[in-house]
């Protein structure tokens, strides 16, 4: 099996079933590449007997990728910026405030449960976008791997839940309903709210890219103060 | 090509900042806020990196399968503390969500109710 040790098995395996998914998913919308496209990759590694250190040869080619993704992350700021200038100071008052109860939130519950601190790291930059929370979570001992997965099912879960329980609560207002998702649901609830309203995925997309900034930035201070 | 050289340069120099100065700061996240403090100072025009910006983040979701398959290890982990992890993803969740839209809204309609106080206010003086 020596096949699978070339990095291009990983490149080639992940691009050509993400593809098959995309394609699913433009004729049934509740196709999910990412997550589909893992599942099957997982499964056949399991199956075949292949060495995941085999697979990420090829794979950490396409991981390294998230590192401009993650910088090409200002352009959706910058652009938005303009928009959103009228209303910015309820809309960043908004973030940081979710952006901190979020991390304190999770935080909290693992350590109250007995977790130790790897494992509230591992949970605590979940609201940041994924290659943000990974490197964060990372930076402070937790899991990236794991922090990436819960990343993307609060992503899904925010993007299914989020819009119709805010309105259930009261929360109509376009603007707020986008920097509630953003701020919560990064990319996967942004491109969600996005197909409702052009607003409310600018507002979405922009709250996503600061909480990534301001889940770093206050990652810090919550280290030092005992998490 | 230009873009994609633009936005891996700013990659490089978050990660020298990141490793010359200890900064606790993911490396990519410096160079994000570099980044964007060029776009705003016209350093980098916009549509040099348009292109590069909106494909990377179209297909964002591709490049962390690896990262995700990888997790395959920490199943065991997971298996054993579920719940610790299922109630905090739960809480931190919902919380932010409620507060944050909560908080924009009524901000929002303070101070769209502001110019009728300040009558109020000059009425009342």
């Amino acid at each position: 099996m020596s096949i699978a040790a070339d990095p291009l098995f990983g490149i080639a395996v992940t691009v050509i079933v993400y593809a098959a998914f995309l394609w699913l998913q433009s004729r049934r919308t509740w196709v999910q590449p990412l997550l589909m496209t893992s599942a099957v990759i997982m499964i056949m590694l399991v199956v075949l007997r292949i060495p995941v250190e085999d697979y990420q040869k090829g794979g950490s080619w396409l991981s390294f990728l998230l590192g401009p993704a993650t910088i090409a992350l200002g352009v959706p700021i910058y652009k938005n910026a303009e928009q959103i200038r009228r209303s910015w100071k309820p809309i960043l008052s908004g973030i940081t405030v979710g952006a901190l109860c979020g991390m304190l939130s999770a935080g909290l519950i693992v350590l109250c449960m007995g977790g130790a601190a790897g494992m509230a790291w591992t949970i605590m930059p979940k609201s940041a976008t994924t290659p943000i929370s990974m490197e964060v979570s990372r930076l402070y001992g937790g899991y990236p791997e794991l922090t990436a997965v819960l990343t993307v099912l609060t992503g899904l879960a925010g993007s299914l839940i989020g819009a119709p329980l805010l309105r259930l609560c009261g929360v109509r207002d376009e603007t707020a309903i986008g920097v509630a998702i953003g701020t919560t649901s990064h990319g996967i609830g942004t491109a969600r709210v996005l197909r409702d309203s052009e607003w409310m995925g600018a507002v979405s997309g922009f709250s996503m890219g600061l909480t990534g900034i301001f889940v770093s930035v206050l990652a810090f201070p919550l280290h030092l103060l005992g998490f | 090509m230009m873009g994609f050289a633009i936005l891996v340069l700013f990659q490089l120099v978050g990660w020298l900042i990141q490793h010359l100065t200890g900064l606790p700061l993911p490396a990519n996240v410096i160079g994000l806020m570099l980044f964007i403090l060029a776009l705003f100072l016209k350093w980098v025009p916009l549509q040099q990196v348009e292109g590069a910006a909106s494909f990377l983040l179209k297909y964002m979701s591709l490049f962390f399968v690896p990262v995700i398959v990888g997790s395959l290890a920490f199943f065991p982990y997971l298996r054993e503390h579920w719940a610790v992890f299922a109630s905090s993803g739960v809480v931190s969740l919902l919380l932010p969500l409620l507060v944050t839209g909560w908080l924009v809204q009524s901000r929002l309609q303070a101070r769209r109710n502001r110019p009728r106080e300040e009558d109020a206010h000059v009425h009342r003086g």
